[in-house]
């Protein structure tokens, strides 16, 4: 604090004044503070990957990719394979992506597109956010005792006469893909509401005006200037609700029917990685649980480079946006 | 973005939370009572096929003795073998016999006490069709190994010419979990069908690769609720615990050609059959039981204690409940679905009873 450069820099008389000492101080602990607070969160990354890992490794050596391409989980004979699960993954994520998307992207254009007034429009978003802090396993119970019960005339009916589309192949019996897709949308559409709200808000209006201006009509503004500004943020709304489904677990490990297969068929009962992790762990023996850890690091790094994509989507479009390309 | 993180951060509490339970749930030591007059606590683990049975013990009998208390935890019979190994637990539940390897681990030595028996039944749920299907030996292997997987399939049409059978999915429900009911389910498959065990063919065990299209399920209870909620679903559990639920179950064709619906005569029939056979193993390791009227699958249930029991006290209170269950405990067997034991097997328990030293 000796060599302050400014205190002889200062004027007698004026209203300004250099930093005291004590603010130096301060400035100087709360940096300290949130580096240590950053250091701590990104050594904790690393720890939980050191862990994973390196219980993982005697997995990684005795099974090497075939892990990844067969489809035998044999306590046995300590055969382990989780293509079925990647697959079950993807696909539940992927089709939960496709309604969420369509619905979470409506929602953002009714909400941000002065078709209410924006109090309504306010209240209608805090709405879409409180079904975030729905518990997962409430989820899953509705989805039991609900969605089955209502989606099965449907499923019915599409088995029945367009059972030739592998889609619709197997006949739905409680349990499988369907509804768990239905229900991990919903978990989903407020991520990527969210986030589409957000995108939408972040071009100007002045934009939407120069349309109007042109003789656009309402429609053609939103669909054909607002919409595309916006896509970058929209599509990586998309990416992170993707990445938020890849990792769902209590809702699917009570809905998807833990089995391992894989068919195109939406009614079929399946698998994903998280619902593996969460029913196989609590009895695990030491082979399964190496097992296990590694179908965690492939877990972890499909969502990693879905979440990296999302990312860099989105500074993309921000910076070009915002004219800082 | 920040909705985002919220969510994450909301998840991985969550994920801790549940592992930190599970940790808790395995690692929870118990805690002995002293010497003396003082209550006592035993705690046992293993099996669910007799979970109900063994919770009825202990509710009636903690009330007639009140310085006893028996926990039990229904956690399966791999797991429960695995607890009683490791000494977490005083006394151990299985449906399969301890095997020798196992045995070896333990300095103590092991007492196996036939406890209960009951009957395995495939529990079923077809939307629209009641309780009197007939399943065919050849029939119910293919259906569990994934070779039939149509209702409609017509060796299931044919043995039942009085019932409509959907045109639906055949859903296997199997166990997830390591247990001793799945292990006496497919030792009597791989009795019935010789392919079961041999080559790329599913194997004998008490958790395996089940093949096709298998929904999996914790317990069984898990099992049976799992049917319940599931159109075309069709399982194995204990008999009482698709009796709770109200679930439909198959008649079974048996070693000698009749169909057998599962009743506590055809059960008894089947354990009179192998009380017959000339070794212990035979006896009381049944895997496809003689006699026309005997229900095919059946299987026991064992308490597994402990050869010599350091705490005085503990261990005489559990050779007290374990002989207690043998004798009296028997008559609530039949109210919640099991097999009260045949004379040869009482007799069997209270000699290997005798052998615990405390």
């Amino acid at each position: 604090m000796a060599s302050n450069p400014f205190a002889s820099a200062a004027p007698a008389d004026a209203i300004t004044r250099p930093p005291s000492s004590g603010e130096y101080l301060s400035d100087r602990v709360f940096r300290s503070l949130t580096l240590v607070a950053a250091a701590i969160i990104i050594a904790l990354v690393v720890y939980i990957l050191w862990e994973i890992g390196g219980q993982a490794m005697p997995a990684i050596r005795d099974h090497h990719l075939s892990f990844l391409t067969t489809s035998a989980w044999d306590v046995q004979s300590e055969r382990f394979g989780i293509l079925p699960q990647i697959w079950g993954t993807l696909y539940s994520s992927l089709l939960a992506l496709v309604s969420a998307g369509f619905f979470g992207l409506t929602v953002a254009i009714f909400l941000t597109q002065d078709f209410l007034p924006p109090k309504l429009a306010m209240v209608f978003r805090t709405i879409i956010e409180m079904l975030a802090a729905i518990p997962s396993v409430v989820f899953g119970l509705w989805g039991i005792f609900v969605v089955i019960p209502a989606i099965r005339p449907l499923a019915d009916w599409l088995h029945e006469y367009l059972g030739w589309i592998p889609l619709f192949g197997t006949s739905l019996s409680g349990p499988g893909l369907a509804p768990a897709t239905i229900v991990l949308a919903i978990m989903i559409l407020p991520t990527v509401a969210a986030i589409s709200q957000d995108a939408l808000n972040l071009v100007p209006y002045r934009t939407k005006e120069a349309a109007y201006g042109m003789g656009a009509t309402r429609w053609e503004a939103i669909l054909k200037v607002m919409v595309p500004t916006a896509a970058g943020g929209i599509l990586s709304a998309m990416v992170l609700g993707f990445g938020r489904a890849l990792g769902e677990t209590m809702a699917l490990a009570m809905l998807i029917g833990n089995s391992n297969q894989i068919s195109l068929s939406l009614f079929s009962p399946a698998s994903t990685l998280a619902a593996l992790l969460a029913s196989s762990f609590p009895e695990a023996g030491r082979i399964e649980v190496q097992a296990l850890m590694y179908a965690a690091l492939v877990l972890l790094f499909i969502t990693l480079v879905v979440n990296v994509i999302g990312t860099f989507i989105l500074n993309l479009t921000q910076r070009r946006i915002s004219g800082k390309s | 973005m920040r909705i985002v993180r919220t969510l994450a951060r909301g998840a991985a509490m969550f994920a801790c939370a549940g592992l930190c339970l599970a940790a808790w749930a395995s690692g929870s030591a118990p805690a002995h009572a002293a010497e003396g007059e003082q209550k006592v606590w035993l705690r046992g683990a293993g099996a669910t096929f007799p979970a109900p049975l063994y919770e009825k013990w202990s509710q009636v009998y903690g009330t007639a003795n009140p310085l006893v208390s028996v926990t039990y935890d229904a956690v399966g019979s791999g797991e429960g073998i695995n607890r009683f190994v490791t000494g977490s637990v005083d006394f151990g539940a299985s449906d399969t016999r301890i095997s020798d390897k196992e045995a070896s681990q333990i300095n103590r030595g092991v007492v196996m006490v036939p406890a209960t028996a009951g009957m395995i039944v495939v529990a079923y749920n077809i939307i629209g069709i009641g309780g009197d299907l007939r399943l065919p030996r050849d029939v119910y292997v293919d259906i569990f190994s994934g070779k039939i997987t149509l209702w409609s399939d017509p060796r299931i049409q044919a043995a039942n010419p009085d019932l409509k059978l959907p045109k639906r999915n055949i859903v296997v429900v199997a166990r997830q979990d390591s247990s001793g009911t799945t292990h006496a389910f497919t030792s009597h498959l791989a009795a019935i069908d010789p392919n079961w065990r041999q080559g790329s063919g599913p194997s004998v065990g008490k958790r395996i690769d089940w093949p096709g299209t298998a929904m999996l399920a914790r317990g069984n209870e898990g099992v049976s609720a799992r049917i319940k909620i599931s159109d075309g679903a069709i399982g194995y559990v204990e008999y009482g615990f698709a009796r709770r639920l109200g679930l439909p179950v198959a008649s079974l064709q048996n070693k000698a050609g009749t169909f057998v619906h599962p009743v506590e005569m055809a059960g008894q029939a089947a354990l009179a059959a192998a009380a017959a056979r000339p070794t212990e193993q035979e006896r009381f390791v049944i895997s496809d039981p003689d006699g026309v009227d005997a229900y095919p699958i059946v299987t026991y249930s064992w308490l597994l204690l402990y050869g010599k029991y350091d705490n005085a006290a503990l261990g005489a209170r559990m050779v007290g409940f374990t002989g207690w269950g043998l004798a009296e405990g028997q008559r609530y067997a039949q109210e919640l679905g099991y097999l009260p034991l045949p004379p040869a097997a009482v007799e069997q328990g209270n000699r290997v009873l005798a052998s615990v030293r405390y």
